[in-house]
């Protein structure tokens, strides 16, 4: 690990060295897809539904929509599409290779699992190097592995759900997860298991122009309930590295999910993420979404509201700076009666950065009495910086009730000679607005996320004004 | 011998070009309360604007030195760091950050290493409170976000004695407090005058039955035409401001 070199604001820039165990050449092809699949020694199931997806993402055009020039960039022969970088997934810290121990140290997971966590997993690069799960979990039968694991010691629970929320043909990246698909979590909750503390992902990028693809599957039973948070980082290197990740919860009724994220990538990470649960009847399902790295994130959270009494809440936040274009926000389909969404999403551009709210809200004709409120507030520091909203909504009945608000607004003069009066600087006073701006998604992360993610705001406000 | 916190100097301040203060002289001594009275637009809280730094007042001549420095050459934040503090007519709404929050990042801004420990904090906030009559649920509510107006004006002066300045600026202080919250208010302010100085901006003397100030300026057109004692602000609250006015002007 280099020592200390911070790049720019970015304090996760560090890499270490890359010693793979296992490394495939860059660029993709069939044979890449068999590769991976024959390493993991697969069913023949899995192989096959990864070659339909290869087949269907070499056909599949770019989205037209998004950023469109950023998507038009990306060089998908110029990423290594697996690494394998330990000889496997440990159970205890002191036996993970120690150059990316020191890694995950200083990302401060161990001391987070010691402290508030039911279980962790920790990725770096295709893998994962780390996994445990607290014993009171396991004994309940709670199932949590990396999803490598989880395919070989439940693959019949795998080839359930595996796809059924995301099929591999719903775009052109869901169709690349599935066919180069590498680590990511299984959690089965069975049927009136509430897991009380939080269980944790860390996804960590250290090669070039690495491409990391990893797949979750949640699976919270009846009754049962799981919140899950997932954080990531990458160095900061002059070449982009891609994540596409797709994941799929399933809330069986009256489970809950809550999902929570903190996404900071370094900026040259290109991240095109698939994100969907299905709520049956009375379930929950909740995205907590942070956004405040890569360079390109176009990630749209999404609820399949299935059975009756079913509820959706997507937070969102969103922060582009520099060079950065952060196209986010949420999609909700109310295709039974009944149920209710909220979608909150808020976003701040700063030094020409740009946000974009891109909602979907639909309800289906047959969804009688279904209610929904959504809400865009963005926050733009400079004159330079860009905020756009495509709100779409569909609404099949006249029964349902939906509400829609939007506001842009700047931070006022008063404001901040308000705070400066009290003593702050008047990045401080920008940091305490902006932290304040995201209060109510803060709010919802667990304490220790929502701390650090105030730190980093502060960071990107610090020496800001000019 | 006088101990001088505040001088003002033949000061001119403009708004958009416009010269709203003209030629205005002050001079503040530790202990000393002084009160400025006027009507709407005389210019009161432009001074008290200029004095803590807000960008939108432009000093076109003059100085004001505040312990010896001069203030013109500071940032608004190393003003309050160095013991001035303004108590707003209007303040700001900061959504999503708490009362808590603020309060204890405010402290530590303006008293950096002379802190109190989160602990010591956490009393003196308990004492302070209970000194203005607040609940305790002000803390987790936001900064001045649906507050009522008498609401705004308990977490200015609860700052006030926090933060425990030595030139205390209250603009429009009694404005949207009730008789009994002026009192608890008043008093308030009262207990941290000794080692300050103050200057109290006011349509109504009514503050001043309270806040008793050692000097009364009247204002009228961004300058000051009579000065005097406490009687002064009685015969402004009788008489108005009329019989002040230059002749030339009374028709205008």
């Amino acid at each position: 690990m280099t020592q200390d070199d911070v790049i720019g604001d970015y304090k996760y820039g560090f890499h270490d060295s890359e010693n793979a165990t296992i490394r495939f050449d860059k660029g993709l092809s069939e044979q890449v897809v068999r590769d991976i699949s024959a390493l993991k020694d697969e069913p023949e199931w899995m192989t096959e539904i990864r070659l339909k997806a290869y087949k269907h993402f070499i056909e599949r055009p770019m989205p037209d929509w998004g950023n469109t020039g950023m998507l038009k960039s990306i060089d998908f022969e110029a990423v290594t599409y697996f690494l394998r970088s330990s000889e496997g997934t440990e159970r205890d810290w002191d036996d993970v290779p120690e150059e990316i121990k020191r890694t995950f140290d200083r990302l401060g997971i161990p001391e987070a699992e010691q402290k508030w966590l039911g279980g962790v997993t920790a990725q770096y690069e295709s893998e994962a190097v780390y996994h445990s799960i607290r014993e009171d979990l396991t004994s309940q039968g709670v199932l949590f592995f990396d999803m490598d694991s989880g395919l070989k010691e439940h693959p019949e629970i795998v080839k359930k759900y595996f796809g059924s929320v995301v099929p591999y043909s719903d775009n052109k990246f869901s169709a690349l997860n599935t066919a180069v698909w590498s680590g990511g979590s299984f959690i089965y909750v069975p049927k009136g298991v509430h897991v009380t503390m939080p269980v944790q992902a860390y996804f960590r990028i250290n090669a070039k122009n690495m491409g990391q693809f990893e797949r979750t599957l949640i699976i919270a039973d009846e009754g049962s309930s799981i919140h899950y948070v997932e954080g990531c980082t990458a160095p900061n290197y002059s070449t982009e590295s891609l994540h596409s990740a797709v994941v799929e919860l399933i809330a069986l009724p009256g489970a809950k999910i809550r999902y929570s994220t903190v996404q900071n990538w370094s900026a040259n990470v290109y991240n095109l993420v698939t994100k969907r649960g299905i709520a049956h009847e009375d379930a929950v399902i909740e995205w907590v979404d942070g956004n405040i790295g890569s360079k390109l994130t176009m990630k749209y959270p999404a609820v399949i509201l299935k059975g009756e009494g079913a509820h959706a809440e997507v937070i969102s936040v969103a922060y582009a700076g520099k060079g950065q274009h952060q196209d986010a926000g949420a999609k909700v389909h109310h295709l039974a009666s009944n149920t209710t969404s909220n979608i909150l999403s808020k976003s701040i551009s700063k030094y020409g950065g740009r946000s974009s709210y891109r909602g979907l809200l639909k309800v289906s004709p047959k969804a009688k009495n279904c209610r929904s409120k959504v809400v865009c507030d963005a926050l733009l520091l400079d004159e330079d910086s860009q905020s756009d909203t495509y709100p779409t909504m569909e609404i099949g009945n006249a029964s349902s009730d939906l509400e829609h608000e939007a506001s842009v607004s700047k931070v006022s003069d008063d404001q901040l000679f308000y705070l400066m009066s009290r003593g702050h600087a008047e990045d401080e006073a920008m940091a305490m607005i902006v932290n304040g701006f995201f209060e109510p998604f803060t709010r919802e992360l667990p304490m220790e996320y929502a701390v650090e993610l105030n730190r980093l705001l502060e960071l990107e406000m610090e020496g800001s004004i000019g | 011998m006088a101990d001088v916190v505040l001088e003002i100097n033949d000061l001119h301040v403009s708004v958009d070009d416009v010269e709203i203060i003209q030629g205005l002289n002050l001079t503040i001594n530790k202990g000393e309360i002084h009160a400025i009275m006027g009507r709407n637009g005389s210019g009161k809280s432009t001074l008290a604007n200029v004095l803590m730094g807000h960008p939108d007042y432009q000093v076109t001549s003059g100085s004001i030195v505040y312990q010896g420095k001069s203030l013109l050459e500071m940032e608004v934040y190393e003003r309050a760091r160095s013991g001035i503090f303004l108590s707003f007519q209007y303040p700001s709404v900061i959504p999503g950050v708490q009362v808590g929050t603020f309060l204890r990042k405010s402290v530590n801004s303006i008293k950096g290493e002379h802190a109190p420990s989160a602990r010591e904090f956490r009393k003196l906030l308990s004492k302070k409170m209970a000194m203005l009559d607040m609940d305790k649920s002000f803390l987790s509510r936001y900064v001045n976000d649906g507050f009522s107006g008498g609401e705004k004006k308990r977490l200015e002066i609860l700052q006030l004695l926090l933060l425990e300045p030595s030139l205390i600026i209250l603009d429009e202080t009694d404005s949207g407090l009730d008789i009994d919250a002026l009192k608890v208010v008043s008093e308030g302010i009262n207990s941290v005058l000794e080692d300050s100085a103050c200057l109290v901006i006011t349509h109504y003397q009514r503050l001043l039955d309270y806040v008793k100030p050692n000097y009364v300026h009247a204002m009228i057109a961004g300058g000051f035409v009579k000065s005097g004692g406490p009687d002064l602000a009685h015969k402004l609250e009788a008489n108005g401001y009329d019989w002040l006015e230059p002749q030339s002007e009374v028709k205008t």
